[in-house]
């Protein structure tokens, strides 16, 4: 039974939530109402810093680490499953339809207006981002900023090298710096 | 033909690589499945992102879940999602005992606040380059600004961004065929006719 309502929340989030990850989260919330013995909104802001502080999309981290409190291994597997599903049947769906037409010319016209569009929302993302890790609180934080100049400068200077690396340079920073 | 486990194994490495969400994944992709495999262009991996932002779930399976399509048909799609999903699911799993200790500890921490730093880099980085890709003249510089303004300034949701483009880019369509009343589907000029 508690499997069977796992998979429906779950199901139902995926199915819901337009637009990447976090727009799992209000419907999170609402599991903490409908079902308080699942998990409380103070585990909810726990595991939202759990998702950002573990690698992966945080969408999937929140689902596996919901389902692993609620039924152990089998309800960790199974939330993932149920908020994965919905959109995988769309996507193979869409796919097809974008294969078949990407040749013709309104479909083409279309993607051409749509690419600089979602390279715009990409950089108001950037900012945003930036904003919230280098002027927290609205305080200028110079080493953050310092560390910034110098992973760009690395990321644009060796273009082969790969992002893991600066990743990595980052994380050195944030522990010797920040 | 791309082999199955190289789909697996190519989206795993991106799932374990990525930190904090979909975003945070382009130039992981861009490096994987543009530069290192080939399997797409950079104008695919736009459009997949365009297609994200307005279909439900999380971009990274959307995107798994697309290229593996395009290599391999459904299979394909089947095992690069799962593939995106395992390192998540192991990792989530082996630390769900200790996870609160691991994400209290300040030395976590403090790396993860350097890495959301360098990981704007890398998305600054990405930007340009899709940038370059995708502004191929005045109307599609119009747009990037354009987009960039109804959402940093005036807070308009992605979905009705993208939804909008997509009606202003049809109306365009047919207003073009209108003035140049030739049969449809004539004219590929621009782009991707490149396979």
């Amino acid at each position: 039974m508690i499997f069977l309502q796992l998979f429906w929340e779950f199901f139902r989030s995926g199915l819901l939530a337009v637009g990447g990850g976090l727009a799992t989260l209000p419907f999170l919330y609402q599991m903490c109402t409908t079902h308080p013995d699942w998990f409380t909104s103070a585990t909810l802001a726990d595991m939202i810093a759990i998702s950002e502080s573990t690698p992966g999309p945080i969408g999937i981290n929140m689902a596996t680490y919901a389902g692993f409190s609620v039924a152990g291994l089998a309800g960790g597997l199974l939330a993932t499953f149920a908020l994965v599903l919905p959109s995988l049947i769309i996507i193979l769906i869409v796919a097809r339809v974008y294969t078949k037409f990407r040749q013709s010319a309104l479909v083409n016209d279309v993607f051409t207006c749509l690419r600089p569009v979602v390279t715009g929302v990409i950089a108001c993302v950037l900012v945003n981002l930036s904003l919230s890790s280098m002027y927290p609180g609205g305080a200028v934080q110079w080493y953050g900023i310092g560390v910034f100049a110098f992973c760009t400068a690395l990321a644009f200077t060796f273009k082969r090298l790969h992002p893991i690396f600066i990743i990595l340079i980052g994380a050195a920073a944030g522990v010797f710096l920040l | 033909m791309t082999p199955l486990w190289q789909l697996f194994v190519s989206f795993a490495k991106v799932g374990v690589m990525t930190f904090g969400g979909g975003m945070a994944m382009l130039p992981l992709l861009e490096d994987e499945l543009v530069r290192r495999r080939g399997w797409i262009t950079s104008e695919e991996l736009l459009d997949i992102y365009a297609i994200g932002q307005c279909t439900p779930g999380v971009i990274a399976v959307n995107t798994a879940t697309f290229v593996g399509y395009r290599r391999r048909g459904d299979i394909g799609g089947i095992v690069a999602t799962a593939g995106m999903v395992f390192p998540s699911l192991v990792i989530i799993l082996a630390l769900a005992s200790v996870i609160r200790a691991f994400a209290g500890n300040p030395w976590v921490e403090k790396a993860f606040s350097g890495i959301r730093i360098a990981v704007c880099a890398l998305i600054l980085k990405s930007v340009v380059s899709m940038g370059r890709k995708s502004v191929i003249d005045v109307l599609t510089a119009l747009l990037l600004v354009i987009s960039i303004g109804l959402n940093l300034f005036l807070g308009i949701s992605t979905v009705w961004i993208v939804l909008g483009t997509v009606v202003f880019a049809v109306a365009c369509h047919f207003i073009k065929a209108g003035r140049s009343r030739g049969p449809d589907g004539n004219r590929s000029g621009d782009g991707e006719g490149t396979k």
